[in-house]
């Protein structure tokens, strides 16, 4: 398994002493937890953000579980995604209520003021698409999450105000 | 503990946030402090207060005034004017609390609250405010007035049954849990609130965590359990949050740890987080997700009581069954059994989405009617449209129609109708809502959440939804609708766990109630909702359009042409159906037709 850490790309978090810093604390902290593969993973990707293949073999070398587990848990579950994301995500929430409120009319206009579809990242590398399950929201449907921030209500009209708040000012 | 005069609770939920709520809070400590009354008044965070749209929002305690739409600039006048001179001030009162737009407001008509109790009205951030609403109080009668038995005893005879939809009788569950011999044992509590359309069990977490954290630690002195886990799915930052600083103040205050309360129970608890897997809500599921694995269920038996996380007997309830056990403890079986119908006691809490007039979340005695629900409590349909489904128990539950309004809320009465009792999502079709694409959504909501283990439910949704996706399309032919019955009934009989056996409990209840609109795609070509794209077209109606261009700037594929003032036109060719025109404009002069 180690023989797959020798080439790792210079853009990987693994070469990152900073990002590196982060993946090693979490194993470390959650090591003798019952668990842990769950525990490091959730902390791994919520502070970087993504679980980069090579990360995934480190992770279960420095646990010693199978790669096969690690790998088979990212996959999964669909919060861990393998690889970097935009700097800002525009997440739609599909829920029932979103959904008959009109989140898809939002989408729509998403993709065409982005020229990317869901799941994609703009090609500056600054917002990611993405849908999600439903936030819990419902009273406030139609719902995005911008970043963390959920906004309600939102009209397809009022979506391009919603977008320059997390676009670069061009 | 201090004695404050004065309690100002704000609104820190993510819409207030977003509005400064922070920057209230910090002024107002600043301004108290300027004024020496940091002392007699006190300064909390709270979640949501209600109608957040137009927050910053607080209210004042003793006096109940309710003020928002303040900014940071405002808060020395508001102080100077409230707290030193003793006078309300008009301009940021709130009188009456707005009625759409709200999660949880004033009690509704018909509303019971024992779960919702003390949401919204203490400071779930600090344990001193659960412990001045008769908080841990029923953990220490059980603990020095009950024996364990005594305790499952009361939690059978109050009839309360399992919140998180299947309705097995909790005490009997704990009863079985308490029989193994096998230790050590586990407290598990699914907080994996997944069902689209629900959020009362975030409610719940977010506003009244520890009301959860009592249910647990009762039901683990009851089954002899010594450690409890909380899994909370992912999408709930702010109820993680909650739950770790509220189990962290228990443990301060000596409700969790070693020898609780002086006594010799041992008892301790964790939240672990999931990420973003419906079917973990599923026990199983949820169970070796704990573990650290794949969220897959396994065959029971055996059941979690017998063998659950790590080989060990768990016992696996919802967050709304834990935090109804604090106060069937405190107030006694009878009280709580004397709610509700024969076979369903106590109350239920539901959220109520979809096109009615007062969505939100809202708490009812069982045996209420659905009609009373949605007539009554939730005030109707929106827009004066007429009512047209009800879909209650999420994507594994049916819709139900005109004809079943009437049913007492029950857990075998739903089951009888045609759908479940759920967790507690209700979401409300009106006429504009079509059925066959309703049953799709579903569809494409579990076919993406099954978890691939067994071929029925990982094949079978993915042809159902095939099957669903061709008549919406408008390419639905003779013979279909059998095809998607027999499908439907072969997944539902031969799947592993509870999310194939009811994912397509909305497609057959749609297709038993509104079977002629499956008809009427296939055979006729036509949505009489109009929703399905393929079978509709938008048209603006000349005499109504004013010509101000809105539609024409949202369009995303620039097919509405005309001039400025003069009605416009859409081409039906470039037409992508997508439905923003009629949405953002503002005369209704788009209608669509099918």
């Amino acid at each position: 398994m180690t023989r797959l850490l020798k080439e790792i790309s210079a853009s990987d978090p693994l070469s990152i002493a900073e990002q590196k810093l982060i993946i090693d604390t979490a194993i470390k902290e959650n090591k003798e937890r019952p668990g842990a593969v769950m525990l490091v993973l959730n902390e791994v990707q919520g502070k970087i953000g993504h679980v980069s293949p090579p990360m995934q073999v480190y992770i279960a070398h420095k646990l010693n579980v199978p790669l096969g587990q690690v790998h088979g848990v990212v996959t999964f579950y669909s919060f861990f995604k393998t690889k970097p994301r935009g700097k800002h995500t525009i997440k739609f929430c599909l829920g029932t209520a979103c959904y008959v409120a009109g989140v898809p009319q939002l989408i729509e206009k998403a993709k065409q003021m982005l020229d990317i579809d869901l799941g994609e990242t703009t090609p500056d590398g600054e917002i990611t698409l993405e849908e999600c399950r439903c936030v819990g929201a419902c009273s406030q449907a139609p719902v995005v999450v911008v970043d963390e921030e959920v906004q309600g209500k939102l009209k397809p009209n009022k979506f391009p105000q919603v977008l320059k708040k997390v676009q670069k000012p061009s | 503990m201090a004695f404050y005069r004065s309690h100002v609770l704000v609104c820190v939920d993510p819409q207030c946030l977003a509005k400064g709520a922070h920057e209230i809070v910090d002024a107002l400590q600043d301004e108290f402090v300027a004024q020496g009354l940091i002392d007699e008044i006190q300064v909390l965070e709270t979640s949501r207060i209600g109608g957040c749209s137009d927050g910053p929002e607080m209210m004042v305690y003793p006096e109940g005034v309710h003020y928002h739409g303040m900014t940071a600039d405002d808060v020395p006048f508001l102080v100077e004017e409230h707290f030193l001179k003793g006078r309300i001030v008009e301009r940021f009162r709130e009188v009456v609390k707005p009625v759409v737009d709200e999660e949880l407001g004033p009690l509704r008509p018909k509303e019971v609250r024992v779960v919702l109790r003390n949401c919204g009205e203490i400071d779930p951030n600090n344990i001193e405010d659960y412990l001045a609403a008769d908080g841990y109080q029923a953990l220490g009668k059980a603990l020095f007035e009950m024996t364990p038995d005594k305790v499952i005893e009361e939690v059978i005879n109050s009839g309360l049954r399992g919140r998180g939809g299947a309705g097995f009788p909790a005490g009997k569950k704990w009863a079985i849990t308490r029989q193994v011999e096998d230790n050590p044992k586990y407290m598990i509590c699914n907080a994996d609130e997944g069902d689209p359309g629900a959020f009362m069990n975030r409610r719940v977490l977010e506003g009244d965590p520890h009301s959860v954290i009592e249910g647990m630690i009762i039901g683990g002195y009851a089954v002899g359990a010594s450690y409890g886990y909380i899994y909370c799915r992912a999408e709930y930052p702010v109820a993680v949050e909650t739950l770790n600083i509220a189990i962290k103040q228990a443990r301060e205050f000596g409700f969790l740890g070693n020898n609780i309360l002086g006594t010799d129970f041992n008892f301790d608890l964790e939240v672990r987080v999931g990420a973003g897997a419906f079917v973990c809500g599923e026990e199983t599921a949820l169970m070796a997700s704990i573990m650290g694995k794949r969220g897959e269920p396994t065959p029971r038996p055996p059941f979690p009581s017998v063998r659950g996380v790590w080989g060990k007997p768990s016992n696996n309830n919802n967050v709304e069954t834990y935090s109804n056990v604090p106060q069937i403890i405190l107030k006694g079986a009878p009280w709580y059994a004397s709610m509700g119908t024969e076979r369903s006691k106590g109350t239920k809490t539901f959220a109520v989405g979809g096109n009615v007039v007062k969505p939100g979340l809202i708490e009812v005695p069982m045996g209420i009617s659905l009609r009373e629900i949605i007539f009554e409590v939730a005030g109707g349909i929106k827009d004066g449209k007429k009512f047209k489904a009800v879909q209650t128990g999420g994507p594994m539950g049916g819709c139900l129609t005109e004809q079943h309004l009437d049913l007492p809320l029950d857990y075998e009465a739903l089951t009888q109708a045609g759908s479940m009792m759920g967790s507690g999502g209700l979401v409300v079709m009106d006429e504009t809502s079509c059925m066959v694409d309703i049953a799709r959504f579903f569809m494409d909501f579990t076919q993406a959440e099954s978890c691939g283990k067994c071929t029925p439910c990982r094949v079978g949704t993915r042809r159902i939804l095939e099957l669903l996706q061709k008549i919406c399309d408008g390419l639905g032919e003779d013979g279909d609708i059998e095809k998607l019955e027999n499908l439907c009934h072969e997944v539902a009989r031969n799947s592993l766990c509870g999310l194939g056996q009811g994912a397509p409990t909305p497609v057959l209840s749609t297709l038993k109630h509104f079977r002629h609109e499956y008809e009427a795609h296939i055979y006729e070509k036509r949505c009489p909702a109009k929703v399905c794209r393929p079978l509709i077209r938008y048209e603006i109606q000349a005499p109504t359009c004013t010509g101000c261009t809105v539609c024409a700037r949202n369009c995303p594929v620039e097919a509405i042409s005309g001039e400025r003032r003069q009605a416009h036109h859409i081409n039906a060719e470039t037409c992508i159906r997508c439905g923003i025109c009629m949405q953002v404009c503002n005369f209704n002069a788009i209608a669509v037709e099918s």
